[in-house]
């Protein structure tokens, strides 16, 4: 394996050396033994799918922000700050943070008392099948097509920067993922996440440390970065007051309504790739502790992605642009910032480490994905639609087989987008179609007791079509951004909040009207699954500092504070 | 939380471990021969110290979490 990774082509950005490589080799070894060694750990279906609900609050916790912190996510995020500067910080607070806790606080209880093995599995509960399957066939279908997608990326970007054949990187990443995950489970994909979240920390945390150093501080970074760029490049909310007045031509009410609101709502209460690890959780209290402790290391995520890229504005040497224009100069993109950090600062040994957190960022996510799918697909999909009443060893099997299914199918999806490029802007528009709508018809499931079956199906399904009409009405009439993002100054972003917060609203609304036109359920019904008839166990009987509610007011207090600090 | 007697914190103290090793060794080797065209910052010789820094991490975490060891 050593002499196939040493294989690279000139042009890269860093070169290995043997001490870099022993390192991602050892990596890749260990996550094949834990799941090889966790085999005997998954025999049942709640071992394999449900990682046995005995996760403690920690292990469920960084295992939720481990399966959202893909190398794309990593280098994606720096390069945005290179661009955009500390406007990107938004995507990691108020675009996370109230939304994980309210998660841990207020939509737990109902996800964990229900049981339900996942959110589609929830719908069931809550408004019946068809509400389920729209939900499960979506999810099932984007969460493998965004695998792939992702997978190609990441192919891409290991090119670029190690000069590593794009196959070599496909076939060799994909196979350990889909081998640990078939066969640990759920389970096997949970340690190695925590392990992953540990290495991207012991691997990025250098660049920012030492980036300060050499740029003398914060405060001559700033200075720095207002000589060569924008002293708005260092202002987190200031400069919202005008679209045209900060570099990512977007308004406060967009980053609040659209993304703090709905999408981060929705991708994070939701989205059931993150949902799942916290189902995983051993009790409730451990269930409503892991999205807070997720959400403090959520808050910390901007030192080693958003500074780096802050960083790079003032000590890089070169100036980045855009893809195209890096392909005509042949100078470098945006997105190469945070590779070109790395390679500024670490030597060997530190070289290998940073790029095996890049790695493992991305196997972590592709695990998500394809753990994620499996379950969707054997519970919410082959159980329930196809074939109801098999043994529960039957259904393990088809988890396995489907993890192996579902790696393939991503890896297709990895070479299709290799052939046409403009089918991965396609995928990734369809998967944020059901984002902000699911929340809307998840949030009055468990809040409104009159939402009935029928208002859950109809809101959900306007709510998604919404989405996509006003995705295509731009797309074919680029002047209706004006009417979808309230300005034509608008960019690509704050589309994609307002497009968000519109469907949302179209869902909930849709929902109402036709909840009052039909029967509700009775409340005995709705035990366990909506506020006001389900018994949530109190707190009152254990100490303060064991009390969600308690961190969780501590981190939000945090959040305010840091949002205070750099406004 | 244990995968049936191994604490995942003892692999996540195996992988700190073995990275330190290597990570430091390589830090002690530039110092002994430095390199053609140092990185940045090369003078604080930051892979001795972080290096070391995950060295002992994961010797902590290996004998906390050791198998076969109560925590």
């Amino acid at each position: 394996m050593i002499a196939a990774v040493a294989m690279t082509v000139p042009m890269t950005l860093v070169h290995l050396s043997t001490v870099d490589i022993a390192i991602i080799v050892f990596y890749f070894g260990l996550v094949l033994t834990i799941g090889m060694y966790l085999r005997g750990r998954s025999r049942t279906g709640e071992d394999f799918f449900m990682a046995g609900r005995e996760m403690t609050a920690w292990i469920a916790g960084l295992s939720f922000l481990s399966a959202n912190l893909g190398s794309l996510e990593l280098m994606g995020w720096a390069a945005a700050a290179y661009q955009y500067g500390i406007l990107a910080t938004h995507w990691y607070w108020i675009g996370a943070i109230p939304a994980m806790l309210f998660l841990g606080i207020v939509m737990m209880p109902f996800y964990y008392i229900s049981r339900t093995h996942s959110v589609p599995g929830y719908l069931k509960l809550r408004f019946g099948e068809p509400s389920r399957a729209l939900s499960a066939v979506s999810f099932a279908l984007m969460t493998v097509l965004m695998s792939g997608i992702n997978m190609y990326s990441m192919a891409l970007v290991l090119k670029v920067v190690l000069g590593w054949d794009i196959h070599f990187s496909i076939w060799v990443s994909s196979a350990t993922v889909a081998v640990y995950v078939a066969l640990g489970g759920l389970r096997s994909a949970i340690f190695n996440e925590v392990l992953q979240f540990i290495l991207i920390w012991a691997g990025a945390l250098l660049i920012p440390i030492l980036g300060l150093v050499e740029a003398g501080g914060w405060s001559n970074l700033r200075l720095q970065i207002a000589r060569n760029a924008s002293a708005e490049y260092t202002h987190l909310w200031s400069t919202l007051g005008n679209f045209k007045d900060n570099p990512m031509g977007i308004h406060w009410t967009g980053i609040v309504f659209g993304l703090g609101a709905i999408l981060s709502f929705g991708y994070w209460t939701t989205d059931f790739l993150v949902v799942q690890r916290v189902l995983s959780a051993k009790d409730l209290r451990a269930a409503k502790m892991a999205p807070i402790i997720g959400a403090t290391f959520k808050m910390l995520v901007p030192f080693i992605v958003i500074l780096p890229g802050l960083l790079g504005l003032a000590v890089l040497p070169v100036k980045l642009t855009g893809e195209t224009a890096a392909l005509a100069t042949g100078g470098h993109s945006y997105n190469e910032v945070l590779p070109l950090m790395l390679a500024r600062y670490c030597g060997p040994g530190l070289l290998g480490l940073g790029i095996t957190a890049l790695i493992a960022g991305f196997m972590s996510g592709m695990a998500g994905n394809v753990s994620a799918f499996t379950t969707v697909w054997t519970y919410d999909i082959y159980r329930a639609l196809l074939k109801k009443n098999e043994s529960d060893a039957h259904y393990v099997a088809m988890g396995r087989w489907c993890t192996v299914l579902g790696v393939l199918i991503s890896v297709g999806t990895a070479y299709l987008v290799m052939s046409f490029a403009s089918i991965m802007d396609y995928v990734q528009a369809l998967f944020s179609f059901f984002i902000a709508p699911l929340f809307g018809t998840v949030i009055l499931g468990m809040l409104w007791k009159r939402a009935t079956g029928p208002g859950g199906f109809w809101g959900l399904l306007a709510g998604t079509l919404s989405s996509i009409s006003m995705w295509a009405w731009v797309k074919v009439d680029p002047a209706a951004l004006r009417y979808v993002a309230l300005s034509a100054n608008a960019r690509d972003m704050a589309e994609n909040m307002y497009r968000a917060l519109w469907s949302w609203i179209v869902c909930v609304v849709v929902t109402i009207a036709v909840s009052y036109l039909t029967k509700p359920r009775s409340d005995a019904e709705l035990n366990g699954l909506v506020y006001g008839v389900t018994a949530i166990p109190r707190e009152a009987e254990v100490p303060i500092y064991h009390r969600p509610t308690f961190w969780a007011t501590v981190v939000a207090v945090l959040f305010v504070a840091a949002n205070i600090l750099f406004w | 939380m244990h995968a049936g007697g191994i604490s995942i914190w003892f692999f996540i103290g195996l992988s700190l471990l073995v990275n330190g090793i290597l990570i430091f060794g390589a830090g002690v080797w530039e110092i002994v021969r430095p390199p053609a065209n140092p990185v940045v910052l090369f003078n604080l010789h930051a892979n001795v110290w972080w290096g070391a820094l995950l060295l002992i991490l994961g010797l902590i975490y290996c004998v906390k979490f050791a198998p076969g060891r109560k925590t």
